[in-house]
């Protein structure tokens, strides 16, 4: 176990998840994804919430079994190697409201970290500007983290804390089967057009997610800790994971044909400069603050995080409010209210980022 | 100059910030970092080792809980 354990942690284990993500990602597109979208958390997260009928837009509304499968597949390795460790209590409010905001922002920009990369992947330059624009809220978030900022200490707690993310997951699981209706025509919302629509079979999402949540879990896949930590501490560790997931994704990508270079008519994109940089800076500095992308807070929570598990329910919820106030993007542009939900996130952000700091100690 | 941190219920990146610091502020010497969850004990090591310290895990106080014993020459 201890020759596995090396292997994960290495640099080749960060290099196999990437390139694990970067081949199956282009493949579920192949497979039926929506373009540049074969793993998307924030774009699957919104599919889900609009599913529960959290938001109306029904373009976009399908339970994705990869996002089950993230938490499920990290909470099976975190049981097999002994590191399931419930856990809560490092202000979770906070951590509920970055993930609404960083929702907002993702959604502004249209696409998590993971998609950003998988959309420059494919040839959308407009993913340039938001990789930027990330980068640039991470650096703004180690500046925080430099000067003390710090959400403070979870505490270790009692099993059931663990298992309710994973058990929420089975629940949605069992949804996405059978599709039940609660109410007349719905919920269980399910896209009859658009993107939400468009999707790989339940099995095979299903298998791809506990592949890639098991992967992640054990090598600690991070997109916001890998420009993080070559910022604050030069270490290229992280980074070299999500270097082979851009190139390979790109070199599958060409292979399956689905290469298109250009900035102009994107899938599920828009070519507003400013608001790719600055939604994405939003989620950037968001991610910063709460320690971690989508799709790592995904793993945490099934590892028995109960503050990424708060952070990844501020997310759906946050889904839930771009739709419904007008702030999410479309191919068109950004939504009515989205610059300005932008703007309050940044507000906000930096507020805590300022006023949750601990006094130096020496 | 030795330097002690307990890290231990704080997630990622606060353990490897407090242990950058400390590495910081000493240059060299022995720094006792406990932590408790196995990512930042690889996370802490990584930092530590990239700064040409070693490392050593000593005893568990309790189950999943390390004591990492950073030092350099």
């Amino acid at each position: 176990m201890s020759k596995t354990l090396s292997f994960f942690a290495s640099r080749w284990g960060i290099i196999f998840a990437g390139a694990f993500i970067g081949i199956l990602a282009p493949l579920l597109q192949k497979l039926g994804n929506p373009a540049n979208m074969g793993i998307c958390v924030a774009c699957m997260e919104r599919d889900i919430a609009g599913a529960l009928g959290l938001h109306r837009a029904d373009v976009v509304q399908y339970l994705r079994p990869e996002i089950m499968g993230f938490v499920l597949g990290a909470l099976i390795a975190a049981l097999m190697f002994r590191e399931f460790k419930p856990r809560t209590g490092s202000a979770p409010i906070i951590r509920f409201f970055l993930g609404v905001f960083a929702m907002i922002g993702a959604l502004v920009f249209l696409g998590c970290p993971w998609r950003a990369l998988l959309r420059l992947a494919g040839g959308d330059g407009n993913a340039i500007l938001g990789l930027a624009g990330l980068a640039f809220g991470i650096w703004s978030g180690v500046q925080f983290l430099k000067g003390g900022y710090n959400l403070g200490r979870a505490t270790a707690t009692k099993p059931a804390a663990g298992w309710v993310m994973p058990v929420l997951m089975v629940v949605l699981l069992i949804f996405a089967i059978f599709t039940p209706q609660f109410a007349p025509g719905g919920p269980i919302f399910t896209s009859t057009k658009g993107p939400g629509a468009a999707h790989a079979p339940l099995i095979i999402s299903l298998i791809v997610g506990l592949g890639v949540g098991f992967l992640a879990q054990r090598t600690r896949f991070c997109t916001m800790g890998a420009i993080r930590d070559v910022i604050l501490i030069r270490d290229f560790h992280l980074f070299s994971g999500i270097l082979t997931l851009a190139v390979v994704a790109f070199v599958v990508n060409l292979v399956l044909g689905q290469f298109k270079i250009g900035f102009a008519n994107q899938p599920i994109a828009h070519d507003n400069h400013l608001w790719n940089f600055l939604g994405m800076a939003l989620s950037g500095l968001a991610f910063a603050l709460a320690g971690g992308c989508p799709g790592r807070q995904l793993i945490l929570s099934g590892e028995g995080d109960g503050d990424a598990a708060v952070f990844v329910v501020g997310m759906i919820v946050g889904a839930g409010i771009a739709h419904n106030f007008a702030l999410a993007s479309s191919a068109k542009g950004p939504g009515a209210f989205g610059p300005a939900a932008v703007v309050i996130g940044l507000v906000f952000c930096l507020l805590i980022g300022f006023s949750m700091r601990e006094r130096s100690r020496a | 100059m030795s330097e002690k941190i307990d890290a231990r219920g704080l997630s990622c990146p606060q353990p490897v910030v407090l242990v950058k610091k400390a590495i910081d502020k000493i240059g060299k010497g022995e720094i006792e970092v406990w932590v408790d969850t196995v990512t930042s004990k690889e996370n802490v090591s990584r930092l530590a080792r990239n700064a040409g310290f070693e490392v050593s895990e000593e005893e568990k106080e309790k189950e999943g809980e390390f004591l990492l014993k950073l030092s350099k020459r």
